[in-house]
């Protein structure tokens, strides 16, 4: 048996990636219209994209829509108001680094940092409690992320975590929102790209009903060059042939029933409630919420968190304007917004799309659009 | 969304486990990985815990899978690959 | 294209002193702002260069100054005694002048701040002024009360003749871009430290004074290095950026050929960090002439501070101001840090 770092390589061989586009290209070519969109759910899968330069290899023909796959950039406003609120009560506040300059209604967490509120970064919710058993202080983990993540969270609430230490959840449940997309009416997806990470947890299976339902095919996809391009290229053939079947292309990780342990740690904890995903509209069933059994370690009960001192302060709502919404369903550009680089930018981000690193519009802001990189001289 | 790191366990205490990453060692928490684990085992990463015991086999799967793919293609392909190949040194010869 | 990053709510924010794009903005319109026209001929602060450059004679006088706040103050390979010698010893080499006549060192503590610690730092600024050929000629000290600075800040300023300028602005196409080592192992290494991530012990800053190793290239083809920075904040992805964009050239760089230890590689995948944007304390980019390319490269490898130096690109007259990495698998834009790096976990 090989060591898997020569095998995580061998997924990153550059060769096998050049056969892979030219068997991409041609799937998309023998489906003669263009273009062929289809969405990818996963932050990771946009990171990857970019980080491998994908986005340079995709044929011309095929549209690779970034839906809304960002936990952090679809996390609303109320809930960022709510762990700067706490933390203008003096709680102290852990939160990914994801998620310390994202904007509320009024400020980011990085903003009430700098003001003198104690807020740290951790690299894990494990890496809280550690610190929380070192502190006298209230301690609240500010939690985000998809199921994936979810889980880690769940498992340190039923680890006994100590008595200063609660959990204000803003975790989010990826299924849900894959259905309010396929089901916009103008929506021009085709299929979708499913998180190689999430559905871990989950199993694929979890998606053979929602591919019933809406006749578009899923794949499940990993996070190397390789796997990508075998997961667009599995998912365009499938849209080629009129297939509407889930695919897992990432079998080393996903299975069928996913990881029951976890799903169990999960659902023990959490419940799935109803509410709005930032700039998107609101999802039934996409918000993790700690169940009544928690509720000593849930900050929203443990606490009284006192929004409208902050909302005094607010200027008015821009967010109706936004059309994140349909730039991730693939029905409008960033320019069609009428925020876009006047209201919305980078600094003071409106919707989704501009809060991440990744996200189109922060990318159309930063470039001016997709640029084509195949031309420069070596 | 989920950053996913894959590494290698290196000994294992109760629930915790030490993980080389190929280039630096970190404690990863074992509450959640759907199999049990032992040293010599390759897992998923996510925050500081496995989510994922990665079977080996596997690993040889997934490439079994990704050379079908290409094998599918490429066999309806050879014309076309041979067309791509002319083209292509067509080009090259241009450029020179 | 880009917009500017004006302050926010009318406030400096942290991003505006962390060496990206924002910092450069504020510098050009905020700080310069009204300046007196320059009182010399040379590099002046309008080229917001690594330090200043005055004729006297027919030589150049190079000159610099830089302050310093890392939290922690010790972190593993160094303190912020030897980041502030090397900072500064470091900006003088990157204008071409190797051979530092004096610094100066400023201290502000923090009343409180142990005397053991203080002498740590003493001893590693004495060893790191005689690592350079180098020494304090004068100085300042202030103590302010508990809680109105972090610990301990250091200012040095430094000073050195040189008879060839060498500025972050002259890269033509064509030219060749080179790095002296590894890239990202200080950023790595401090951020493990300050968020105590559990491997901060297999990680270590490359701290160190480049005068040596900047002497060897310039000795070996003085005409054919054209441009030189050293990839601070920001990491080797701002530093590039600057240079094209002063340059008026694109930057193509190859991945494969960019120099990253496997713990610094394996740390970054980890905490989901692009080693470009991490900080570097003891490496250059250089830029250079192609028929100097292969006297430069032997110098500096035959130097224990260039034992890894790569060729990582090439200029290209396409593209003025953007930096482009090709992955081997497509290419993109190689974009510049916002603010302090931090992990994530999307």
């Amino acid at each position: 048996m090989a060591e898997p770092r020569a095998d995580t390589l061998r997924f990153q061989d550059p060769a096998t990636a050049r056969r892979m586009a030219d068997a991409l290209a041609r799937a998309v070519g023998e489906i003669g219209r263009a273009p062929v969109s289809v969405m990818h759910v996963c932050g990771s899968h946009e990171q990857a994209i970019a980080k491998y330069g994908l986005r340079a290899v995709f044929p011309r023909g095929l549209n690779v829509i970034m839906g809304p796959g960002c936990p952090v950039c679809v996390t609303d406003l109320p809930e960022v108001d709510e762990a700067v609120a706490l933390a203008g009560q003096g709680v102290r506040i852990f939160t990914y680094g994801d998620m310390l300059r994202v904007p509320g209604t009024v400020k980011s967490l990085a903003d009430a940092q700098a003001e003198g509120a104690k807020i740290d970064v951790v690299y894990s919710v494990g890496h809280a409690v550690q610190l929380a058993r070192k502190s006298a202080d209230e301690c609240v983990f500010f939690a985000s992320g998809f199921e994936t993540t979810a889980v880690a969270t769940a498992a340190v609430i039923l680890a006994s975590p100590p008595a200063n230490f609660s959990v204000l959840s803003a975790h989010k449940y990826i299924p849900p929102v894959m259905e309010i997309v396929a089901e916009m009416p103008e929506t021009r997806v085709e299929g979708f790209l499913a998180a190689g990470h999430a559905a871990t947890i989950t199993g694929w299976g979890i998606f053979e009903r929602f591919v019933e339902r809406h006749s578009l095919p899923v794949v499940v996809a990993g996070f190397e060059p390789l796997d990508i391009l075998a997961g667009l290229l599995t998912l365009v053939e499938l849209v080629r042939d009129g297939r509407a079947e889930v695919f897992n292309a990432y079998p080393r990780c996903v299975t069928r029933e996913g990881n029951r342990r976890a799903q169990e740690v999960l659902w023990k904890v959490f419940k799935p409630t109803g509410g709005r995903w930032r700039g998107i509209a609101h999802v039934p069933n996409g918000n993790l919420r700690l169940r009544d059994e928690f509720a000593s370690v849930d900050a929203r009960r443990r606490f009284t968190i006192d929004l409208t001192k902050l909302w005094d302060y607010a200027p008015p709502s821009l967010a109706q304007s936004c059309v994140c919404g349909d730039i991730m369903a693939g029905i409008a550009s960033p320019t069609d917004c009428p925020l876009f680089g006047r209201e919305c930018v980078p600094d003071n981000p409106v919707g989704a799309c501009m809060v991440s690193t990744e996200g189109t519009c922060r990318i159309w802001h930063q470039y001016g659009g997709h640029l084509n990189l195949g031309e420069e001289n070596r | 969304m989920c950053l996913g790191v894959p590494g290698k366990i290196v000994s294992v205490e109760g629930t915790l486990a030490t993980v080389d990453f190929w280039g630096v060692k970190r404690e990863v928490r074992l509450d959640i990985v759907d199999e049990p684990v032992a040293p010599g085992d390759y897992i998923m990463n996510h925050v500081g815990f496995a989510i994922r015991r990665i079977p080996p086999d596997q690993i040889d799967e997934t490439l079994a899978l990704y050379d079908e793919l290409l094998k599918a293609m490429s066999e309806d392909d050879l014309m076309a690959a041979d067309v791509r190949g002319e083209i292509n040194a067509t080009e090259e010869k241009k450029r020179g | 294209m880009n917009a500017p990053q004006g302050l926010v709510n009318g406030k400096i924010a942290l991003k505006h002193g962390a060496g990206g794009r924002a910092m450069r903005e504020l510098i050009r319109d905020v700080i310069l702002k009204g300046a007196a026209p320059a009182s010399f001929d040379g590099v002046g602060p309008d080229a917001m260069d690594d330090g200043a450059a005055l004729k006297v004679g027919d030589q150049w006088l190079v000159i610099t100054t830089d302050s310093y706040v890392i939290n922690p103050p010790f972190f593993p390979g160094g303190d912020i005694g030897r980041l502030a010698i090397s900072g500064t010893v470091n900006d003088l080499a990157m204008m071409g002048a190797t051979e530092p006549l004096a610094l100066t060192c400023a201290l502000i503590v923090e009343e409180g701040f142990a005397r053991g610690d203080l002498e740590r730092v003493r001893d590693s600024i004495h060893s790191a002024c005689r690592e350079a050929r180098t020494a304090i000629a004068t100085g300042d000290t202030k103590v302010m009360g508990n809680g109105e600075l972090d610990g301990i800040v250091l200012n040095t300023a430094g000073v050195a003749f040189t008879r060839r300028v060498v500025t972050d602005r002259a890269l033509k196409p064509g030219d060749r871009i080179v790095v002296t080592g590894t890239i990202g192992d200080h950023g790595l290494a401090v951020m493990a430290h300050r968020h105590e991530l559990g491997f901060e012990n297999q990680l270590r800053s490359d701290v160190a004074p480049l005068n040596g190793l900047v002497a060897a290239a310039l000795g070996a083809a003085p005409e054919g290095v054209v441009a030189m920075k050293d990839p601070t904040r920001g990491g080797l992805a701002s530093a590039l950026h600057e240079m094209a964009e002063k340059s008026g050239v694109g930057v193509v760089l190859e991945e494969a050929k960019i120099p990253v230890r496997d713990e610094v590689r394996a740390a970054s995948e980890l905490l989901g960090i692009d080693p470009l944007h991490a900080a570097n304390e003891g490496k250059a980019v250089i830029g250079v002439r192609p028929e100097a390319l292969d006297a430069v490269l032997a110098a500096l490898r035959a130097h224990p501070l260039g034992l890894s130096a790569e060729v990582i690109g090439t200029c290209v007259a396409e593209r003025p101001g953007f930096v482009i990495l090709d992955t081997g698998f497509g290419r993109r834009l190689v974009t510049e840090p916002e603010g302090e790096l931090l992990p994530r976990i999307c």
